[in-house]
C-alpha cells in the first residue's frame, strides 16, 4: 500500500499519495522515471494540514502518474489482492493506519477507489485546494482531494486544505473558497442521469437504487432525466488529459534529475533512452495520443473541439443546478476490478472514466459516497457532504 | 531587372523587470555566476505553479501603446513544445492566440524620407537558459539565470526595404522603448536580439519571393552586412542560376561575411502550441489600461517641438530628444537653471564627453539633472569658474548625492570676488618673471598666455579668465 511508511506521533494521521510532493521524502509518481525523486519543497494542502497537527504517516502507491485505473501502471507493479486491484491509499485507510488521505485526482482513480472501497471521498471544486507541490499531469482539471471513512474525517481535513493560495495562479479567491466551508447544506431535488447510467453492473446499480430509496426517505426529491452531453465529458476528457500530461511529463528528460539512460552518444539518444526507460508502457501510449492531439494538423480538429466541449458540459450543468442540488451518478461499472479486466483491456481507464470525468472537465465539486457519486454546483461541498451523510453506510 | 529587398524582423527584447516573469527570481541575469538567480519554478521542477509578474503586462503594454497597437483586453499565455537543455520544462511559456499588442504603426526616416513600418504583433514570453560548453572536459553545462527573465517578441510586416531601413527601424525601436523604461535594448548586452526574414522580388512586383530567416542577430552591423550579403545571393541565384533557393534558416557568420543554411532535422518544427491552462488569460480592465496609458512618456517628436520651442537649435533639440536619459537630464536641469541653451550645452558637450571618456552609454547615465542645474547656477552667477564648474561635474559622476554648492565651497572651488587677492597675485607673478613681461610689451603677444596660467593656478581658477585677462594686461601696461 506504501512507496514509504513513515512514524508519526501526530493523533490524525494523513496518507499522502505519490503524487504528492514531500520535502525530503521521495516522490516518484509511479513512474521510474522519477524513481527516488525528492523535491525541495512540500505540498501546500499537506502543508496545511501538518500545520493543523497532522502528522504524515505515509505515502501511498499510485499508477504512473495517476492516469490509470486502478494503479495497475505502477513502476514497481499494481497491488493486488485476491485478484482483485486495489489503490494504495484507501488499503491504508481501511487498515485504520491513517484518518485521511490527501490525494491528487487526476482520472478519478481516488474516486473509483472509495466507491469500491466503501469509503467517502471529496473532489472539491477546483481551484479552491491550491495545487502547489503536486506533480502536474492535466492541470486543467486535476484537483487534490480527500478520502477518509467517514463524512466528519473528510470535512475536518477539507476545512484545513481549503483556502486561497497565491502560488498557484488557478486559485480561486479567499472569498469564495470560503463560502466552500460556510454554503448552505441544504437538498432538496437530485437528479439522475439516465445515460450515465449505462454499463454498470448489478453491484453498482443496487448502490444507485439504494441511493436514491434513501434520499427519497430523507425528504429529498429525486428525479431521472436525460444527461445530454454530459456523457460526452470521458471523450473530451481523453483529449485534454492526454495532451497536458504529455506537454508536462516533457521535462522529464533525462538532463537535469530523474532516470537518466547509462547508454547514449548525444543529445537525442540521452532523450529517447533515458524516456523509453523511464515511462510504462500505458504512459508512452498515452504520450502519443496527447501529442497527436497537439499537432498542428489536429489541433483545431480535436484539441480547440475538446475545449469547447468542455464550455458546453459546464453550461450544461449549470443549467441543471438551476433546479437541482445535486447530480447522482456511478463513480464506477463494476465493484471491483480483477487483474483479468486488466489483461483483457490494458486501456480500460480511458473507457472507465466515463464516470469520472464530467466532474473533472467541468472542475465541479464531486463525492462519492455509498458506493455513488454526487456531483453539485461549484463550492457546493456542503450540499454533497449533506447528501454524502445520508448515504454513507456508518449513518445507516 | 532591378529588384526590391523585402524585409521582416521579429525583434526579442529583455524587458527591465525586476524579477522573472513567473517567479520571484532576479531578471538581471547579465554578468552573474551561472545559475545564481534560479528557483524551482523556473528550473522546470515538478509542483511549482506559474504566477504572472504583473509588472511584465505593464511592460508589454506600454511597449504596445509606445509602438502604436491594439492592446488585447484579454491576453492570454500559451504554452510551446520543444525539447533543449537550456529549456529546462521543454516548453516555452508564450503567447500565440492572443497576444497583448496587435496591429501596430512605427514611423522611420532614412535618406529616402520618412515611412511607415507595420507591427503584426506584441507577444510576452519566457526566454530560455545558456549552454556553455566547456572545451577542456567536453561537456555542457547549463545556466538557467535567464531561463523565464521577461521578454517581449515584437514582430513586424515585412515592410522594410533596405539595410538603411532596418537599422533606423532597430534604433527607432530602442528610442521608444527606452522612453518607456521597459527595456535596455542593448544588443551587445544580449537585452536586443533580432531575426531577419528576407526575400528578394523584381521591383514592383506583389508577388513575395523565397524567403530567408537569420535567427539571433546581435549587433546592428552585422545585420547590415548579413542584408547586403543575403540581397546580393538572391539577385545571383535568380539571375544567374547559382543556387537554387530554398526557404530556410540560416546562420550568419559576421567574421567570414558569409551566411550558411542551417541544418534542420526533417522531423522538426511542431511547436505544438495550446493555452496554458496554469495561466488564467490577463484580464485588462479599463482602469489598469488607462493607469498604463496615463504612464507613457512624451514622445521623442514633443519633447523635440517642446526644446526648439526654447530656443535651442533644431540640431540639439533632436540630439537631446533622441534619449530619454539625455532629455530628462537637460529638462531637469533647465527646471533649475531656466537657462535652456547654457543647460543644453552642458549636457550636449560636457555631460556627453565624461560618457564618452568613462565609456558609457546615455542610458548608462545617473547624473542628476537637478545638481547640473545647480552647477550650471554656480557659472552664471559668476561663483564658479567655468574651468572648475568641469572638475565639479566629475566629481558629480563619481557621486550623484553630491551637493555642487557643498562641494565646490568645501573645495575651495568658489570664485574669488576679493579682486585686492587677485591685484597681489598679478604683481607676484609679473615680478616673478619679468622676461614674459618683457616679450609681451615687445609684441609678443602669447607671452601673456605662461604670465595668465601662474595666475589661475595660484588663484586655484577661481576667477574668471576674462577679468583675469582684463586685469593682467592693465597692470603690465601699467609698468
Ligand atoms: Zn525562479
Amino acid at each position: 500500500m506504501y512507496t514509504l511508511k513513515l512514524e508519526t506521533a501526530a493523533k490524525a494521521r494523513v496518507v499522502a499519495d505519490d503524487m504528492i510532493l514531500t520535502k525530503g521524502v521521495a516522490t516518484a509518481a509511479g513512474s521510474k522515471m522519477l524513481q527516488g525523486f525528492e523535491s525541495l519543497f512540500s505540498s501546500e494542502a499537506l502543508t496545511r494540514l501538518e500545520n493543523a497537527g497532522y502528522g504524515l504517516c505515509g505515502k501511498s502507491r499510485v499508477g504512473e502518474f495517476a492516469l490509470d485505473l486502478m494503479g495497475e501502471t505502477a513502476f514497481d507493479g499494481a497491488l493486488v489482492v485476491d485478484g482483485v486491484l486495489k489503490n494504495g491509499a484507501a488499503e491504508v485507510l481501511s487498515a485504520k493506519e491513517a484518518d485521511v488521505a490527501l490525494c491528487l485526482d487526476v482520472n478519478g482513480s481516488c474516486r473509483r477507489a472509495a466507491a469500491q472501497s466503501g469509503l467517502i471521498s471529496i473532489k472539491p471544486t477546483y481551484g479552491t485546494v491550491s495545487r502547489y507541490g503536486t506533480v502536474p499531469v492535466a492541470c486543467s482539471g486535476e484537483t487534490v482531494s480527500l478520502m477518509a471513512d467517514s463524512v466528519e474525517a473528510v470535512k475536518k481535513a477539507l476545512a484545513v486544505v481549503v483556502g486561497h493560495d497565491d502560488k498557484d495562479g488557478t486559485s480561486q479567491s479567499e472569498a469564495l473558497c470560503d463560502s466552500v466551508l460556510k454554503n448552505d447544506g441544504t437538498v432538496k431535488r437530485v437528479a439522475v442521469l439516465k445515460n450515465m447510467l449505462v454499463s454498470i453492473d448489478a453491484d453498482v446499480k443496487a448502490n444507485i437504487e439504494s441511493a436514491i430509496e434513501d434520499l427519497k426517505k430523507n425528504g429529498i426529491e429525486v428525479e431521472e432525466i436525460e444527461g445530454g452531453n454530459i456523457a460526452a465529458a470521458k471523450v473530451a476528457w481523453n483529449i485534454l488529459m492526454c495532451a497536458e500530461m504529455c506537454n508536462n511529463v516533457s521535462r522529464y528528460d533525462g538532463v537535469k534529475y530523474g532516470h537518466r539512460a547509462q547508454e547514449f552518444s548525444n543529445l537525442d539518444e540521452l532523450y529517447m533512452n533515458s524516456r523509453t526507460e523511464g515511462f510504462g508502457s500505458f504512459l508512452k501510449t498515452a504520450i502519443i495520443f496527447g501529442s497527436e492531439t497537439l499537432s498542428t494538423d489536429n489541433y483545431m480538429k480535436v484539441y480547440d473541439k475538446a475545449l469547447r466541449t468542455r464550455r458546453i458540459i459546464v453550461d450544461e450543468f449549470n443549467k441543471l443546478f438551476g433546479e437541482f442540488d445535486a447530480v447522482l451518478m456511478p463513480a464506477v461499472s463494476k465493484s471491483a476490478y480483477t487483474v483479468k479486466d486488466i489483461e483483457n483491456d490494458k486501456f480500460m481507464a480511458f473507457n472507465e472514466n466515463f464516470y469520472t470525468a464530467p466532474a473533472s472537465i467541468s472542475g465541479l465539486p464531486a463525492v462519492v459516497s455509498g458506493g455513488v457519486q454526487l456531483v453539485g454546483k461549484a463550492f457546493s461541498e456542503n450540499k454533497l457532504l449533506t447528501v454524502a451523510k445520508l448515504l454513507a453506510k456508518e449513518g445507516k | 531587372m532591378n529588384y526590391e529587398t523585402v524585409i521582416g524582423l521579429e525583434v526579442h527584447v529583455e524587458l527591465a523587470t525586476n524579477s522573472k516573469i513567473f517567479c520571484s527570481c532576479s531578471a538581471h541575469s547579465f554578468g552573474t555566476d551561472p545559475n545564481e538567480h534560479v528557483c524551482p519554478a523556473c528550473c522546470g521542477m515538478p509542483g511549482m505553479l506559474p504566477v504572472v509578474n504583473k509588472r511584465v503586462v505593464d511592460f508589454g503594454m506600454k511597449a504596445g501603446m509606445m509602438l502604436n497597437c491594439d492592446i488585447n483586453r484579454v491576453t492570454t499565455f500559451d504554452k510551446k513544445s520543444y525539447y533543449y537543455p537550456d529549456l529546462p520544462a521543454a516548453y516555452q511559456t508564450t503567447q500565440w492566440f492572443a497576444p497583448v499588442a496587435v496591429n501596430g504603426l512605427v514611423e522611420i526616416e532614412t535618406s529616402k524620407g520618412k515611412k511607415g513600418v507595420r507591427i503584426k504583433q506584441i507577444h510576452m514570453e519566457e526566454d530560455a537558459g545558456k549552454l556553455v560548453h566547456d572545451i577542456r572536459e567536453d561537456t555542457t553545462h547549463v545556466d538557467f539565470n535567464r531561463t523565464s527573465v521577461p521578454l517581449i517578441e515584437i514582430v513586424s510586416q515585412p515592410d522594410l526595404s533596405s539595410a538603411e531601413e532596418v537599422e533606423a527601424y532597430l534604433e527607432r525601436l530602442k528610442t521608444l522603448l527606452r522612453y518607456a523604461k521597459v527595456a535596455e535594448c542593448e544588443m551587445a548586452h544580449g537585452t536586443m536580439r533580432c531575426d531577419v526574414n528576407l526575400s528578394v522580388r523584381p521591383e514592383g512586383s506583389d508577388k513575395l519571393g523565397v524567403r530567408a530567416e537569420m535567427k539571433n542577430m546581435n549587433s546592428i552591423e552585422a545585420i547590415k552586412r548579413a542584408i547586403e550579403y543575403e540581397t546580393a545571393r538572391h539577385i545571383d541565384a535568380i539571375e544567374n542560376g547559382t543556387e537554387v533557393l530554398r526557404q530556410e534558416t540560416r546562420r550568419w557568420d559576421d567574421i567570414k561575411g558569409k551566411s550558411y543554411a542551417m541544418r534542420t532535422k526533417e522531423t522538426a518544427g511542431d511547436y505544438r502550441y495550446f493555452p496554458d491552462p496554469n495561466v488564467m488569460p490577463v484580464v485588462i480592465d479599463d482602469e489598469w489600461f488607462d493607469s498604463v496609458k496615463d504612464s507613457l512618456p512624451e514622445f521623442p517628436e514633443v519633447k523635440r517641438e517642446k526644446y526648439i520651442s526654447l530656443g535651442l537649435s533644431e540640431y540639439d533639440a533632436t540630439r537631446l530628444a533622441d534619449s530619454i536619459a539625455i532629455a530628462e537630464c537637460f529638462e531637469d536641469a533647465f527646471k533649475v537653471c531656466n537657462n535652456a541653451k547654457e543647460a543644453a550645452n552642458w549636457v550636449i558637450s560636457d555631460v556627453t564627453r565624461v560618457l564618452n571618456a568613462k565609456g558609457m552609454t546615455y542610458e548608462q547615465l545617473t547624473l542628476s539633472g537637478k545638481a547640473l542645474g545647480e552647477l550650471i547656477n554656480l557659472v552664471l552667477d559668476s561663483k564658479v569658474s567655468r574651468a572648475n564648474a568641469k572638475k565639479i561635474l566629475d566629481a558629480l559622476f563619481e557621486d550623484e548625492s553630491l551637493d555642487p554648492v557643498k562641494y565646490a565651497e568645501e573645495n575651495d572651488l568658489v570664485m574669488s570676488n576679493d579682486t585686492g587677492l587677485v591685484d597681489k597675485v598679478i604683481a607676484e607673478v609679473i615680478a616673478s618673471d619679468p622676461k614674459a613681461v618683457a616679450d609681451f610689451k615687445g609684441g609678443k603677444e602669447k607671452a601673456i598666455m605662461a604670465l595668465f596660467g601662474k595666475c589661475m593656478k595660484q588663484l586655484k581658477g577661481n576667477v574668471d579668465p576674462q577679468t583675469l585677462r582684463t586685469m593682467l594686461i592693465e597692470a603690465i601696461n601699467k609698468l
